[in-house]
Parts: C-alpha cells; sequence; structure tokens
C-alpha cells in the first residue's frame, strides 16, 4: 500500500514551526503544499522545471540557522539531476531534498517517468556524496523523515514512494513577485 | 590557455566583493578561470561549481529569497542552457547579475563555438538583460559597479559580456 500524497505532505508538515522554508516543485507538490496549509514561508512555484533544487541551495546557504526543504515530485527531480551532484557537494546541513515519487508525470496525463522502469533516485543521492538517503516506503518510514526533517542536523535526501493518484488541485498565488516578497518579509528581509 | 588575461579578473573580483556578492556559481571556464579561483579562496564567498549553467540561474533566486546577492559566471554556450530557467528570474524579478566570456566571435578556431556565440546579444535581448560589453580591461571595474547596482538596486537581470578581445584567444597548440 503506497503512501498518499496529501496525508505524507501534511506529516512532514505538521508543526513546521517558523524556522522551516519550504520550495515545493512545480506541479503536484505545490498543490500538496497549498492543501497542507498556505505559508509566507513557501515559495510555490508554477515553472522552473529542473530548479527546486537549486533554489533550495541558494536559500539554504544564504539562510543557515533556519531549515530549508524541498519537496517536489520524480519528474522535477529528473530534469534538474544535476543539481544532486551540485548539493553534494556543498552539503549544507540546514537543507533536505524529498522527492515525492509517484513513477508518472501526473500534470501532463500520467506518462511514466524514468523512476517506474528503475531509475534510482536514491541511488544516484547517495553516489553523490549525500550521506544521508533514505528510501520512504510506509507511515512509519515517513514519521521517522518527519522526526529528522524537525531535527535536521546534516544534508538529507528522501525519496517518499507514493500513489500515483490526482487530488483535486488546490492552487496558491501564482503572481512570481508577491510570492518572493511575501516570502522575504516573513522571514524579515528588507525590501 | 588564454592569451592575454591582464588583471581584468583581480578588477572584477574587488568589484564583487564591494558589491556584496556572497554567492558565486560558475561552470569551469577557462576565460573565469582566475575570477574562479579568487572566488573560491574567499571564506565569505560560496563558490558553487554547477553542472549546468541553468543551475546557476536557480541558485540566484534562491540566494535572493534568502536575502543574499549572487553572481552567474559562464561562457557564451552556457547561456543556451539557461533560456527556460531565465523564465523564473522575468516571472518572479529576482535580480540575476551574469558575467559571459566569449567564444566564437574573434580570432575562434573551433567553429562549434560560433553558432551560440553569435546569439548572445540577441537571446539575452529577448530574456530582458541589460546587456553591458567590455573590450577593454579599464572598463572593467565602472561597468560592473553599474551593473551591480542595476541589478540589485531595481531586482533586474543584467549580463556583462567579456569579449574575446579582453579574455584572449584559446590556444590549441603548445
Amino acid at each position: 500500500m503506497k503512501l498518499e500524497r496529501r496525508p505524507a505532505m501534511a506529516t512532514l508538515l505538521a508543526g513546521r514551526g517558523n524556522d522551516l522554508l519550504l520550495v515545493p516543485g512545480l506541479g503536484s507538490t505545490t498543490w500538496d503544499a497549498m492543501a497542507a496549509g498556505d505559508s509566507d514561508r513557501n515559495f510555490y512555484l508554477w515553472g522552473a522545471m529542473g530548479g527546486a533544487t537549486m533554489i533550495g541551495l541558494g536559500l539554504a546557504l544564504a539562510q543557515p540557522n533556519r531549515r530549508v526543504a524541498v519537496i517536489t515530485g520524480d519528474g522535477e527531480m529528473l530534469m534538474g539531476l544535476g543539481s544532486l551532484a551540485t548539493i553534494g557537494i556543498q552539503r549544507p546541513s540546514n537543507l533536505a531534498v524529498i522527492v515525492f515519487d509517484n513513477g508518472v508525470y501526473g500534470e501532463t496525463g500520467m506518462q511514466p517517468s524514468h523512476t517506474q522502469s528503475g531509475v534510482d533516485l536514491v541511488g544516484v543521492a547517495k553516489a553523490c556524496g549525500i550521506e544521508t538517503c533514505l528510501d520512504v516506503r510506509d507511515a512509519d518510514a515517513l514519521a521517522d523523515l518527519a522526526r529528522r526533517l524537525n531535527g535536521l542536523n546534516d544534508t538529507l535526501f528522501a525519496r517518499v514512494l507514493i500513489a500515483a493518484d490526482e487530488p483535486p488541485r488546490v492552487l496558491p498565488l501564482r503572481d512570481g513577485v508577491a510570492l518572493k516578497d511575501r516570502f522575504r518579509a516573513a522571514i524579515g528581509i528588507k525590501p | 590557455m588564454s592569451g592575454q588575461t591582464g588583471d581584468w579578473p583581480d578588477r572584477l573580483f574587488e568589484m564583487l566583493k564591494r558589491g556584496g556578492i556572497r554567492q558565486v556559481g560558475y561552470v569551469p571556464d577557462a576565460g573565469h578561470a582566475r575570477l574562479i579561483d579568487r572566488c573560491r579562496a574567499d571564506s565569505e564567498i560560496h563558490d558553487v561549481v554547477l553542472t549546468t549553467e541553468e543551475e546557476g540561474v536557480a541558485l540566484a533566486a534562491g540566494a535572493w529569497l534568502g536575502g543574499e546577492r549572487a553572481a552567474l559566471l559562464m561562457q557564451s554556450s552556457g547561456l543556451g542552457n539557461c533560456i527556460n530557467m531565465l523564465s523564473l528570474a522575468r516571472t518572479c524579478r529576482f535580480p540575476l547579475l551574469m558575467f559571459i566570456t566569449m567564444r566564437g566571435e574573434w580570432e575562434e578556431f573551433n567553429p562549434w563555438q560560433v553558432p551560440m556565440g553569435s546569439i548572445v546579444d540577441p537571446v539575452l535581448k529577448l530574456c530582458e538583460a541589460q546587456v553591458y560589453r567590455v573590450s577593454t580591461p579599464d572598463d572593467i571595474a565602472g561597468t560592473t559597479e553599474r551593473a551591480v547596482q542595476h541589478v540589485f538596486g531595481g531586482e533586474h537581470i543584467a549580463a556583462v559580456i567579456l569579449s574575446q578581445q579582453l579574455v584572449g584567444r584559446k590556444v590549441w597548440t603548445k
């Protein structure tokens, strides 16, 4: 029984605290993050496919005293696979990259992604030098990931195996300037 | 690798420091070699080696979300790798400061560098970037200062093009 994406997101973000900054990847993970409850500390993506993890890296380097979680899909991660190599060199202790892997491109009609044919994202992350790499396949492992995210103290990669379903879309703000400005204001950055 | 480098990379580095740049993304490049070395040696700058230049566009956006200024170093061919990711900077008005060493425009031995090198200017303009060009070392400091002000003063995109005359031609036989 695979995990369901909406409860999985809710579990990871439960009691998230003001120091958790979230970058959800475009498409389903952005809808999931919005469904879990809007926050000024979410920088939702409606585009920039392949860029979520690198946005997370720049943010994590700039904000070493806050935790940064990138939660994205397998298709988005595959488009920016090289960024795992880049992060494997930087290894900021406050960055978690979490991939909701359903094996399909949900936004474009559920076509199979590479992971469905055996491409192993956990193996890639490990090979890139990220020490803590988790393969999350059940509720216990998800709870463990949530605990690790709360006490994040080392670069973390996790692949969360989720069911390929399409819950109703919950759409956040899509004005990029407004999303950026409210995010920066929320963490105390002067305009 | 380069014929004439001079001290322009040091002058450029000083202006990056003065401009408060804290993250520098780059793909290794002969023309930027000395500047990259200076960034790597500086404890206040996060030097981030990238697998492809588009990663740097996203890195710079993340840096600005977190209140830091970033710069992105690339060769002209790298601009082509950035085009879709530049949507991020354009849609959200993220400041983006690029330094582009030119290939394919002057004394170029390798014809494979010409197609991308020849369209750098129009591509940048289509992507709403302010374009500056530096061909002599004496212009590097002033131009960089103006670009920094333009980019971070108003959340704009700008590229400082470092011409092949400035960077020097690549030497193919030793």
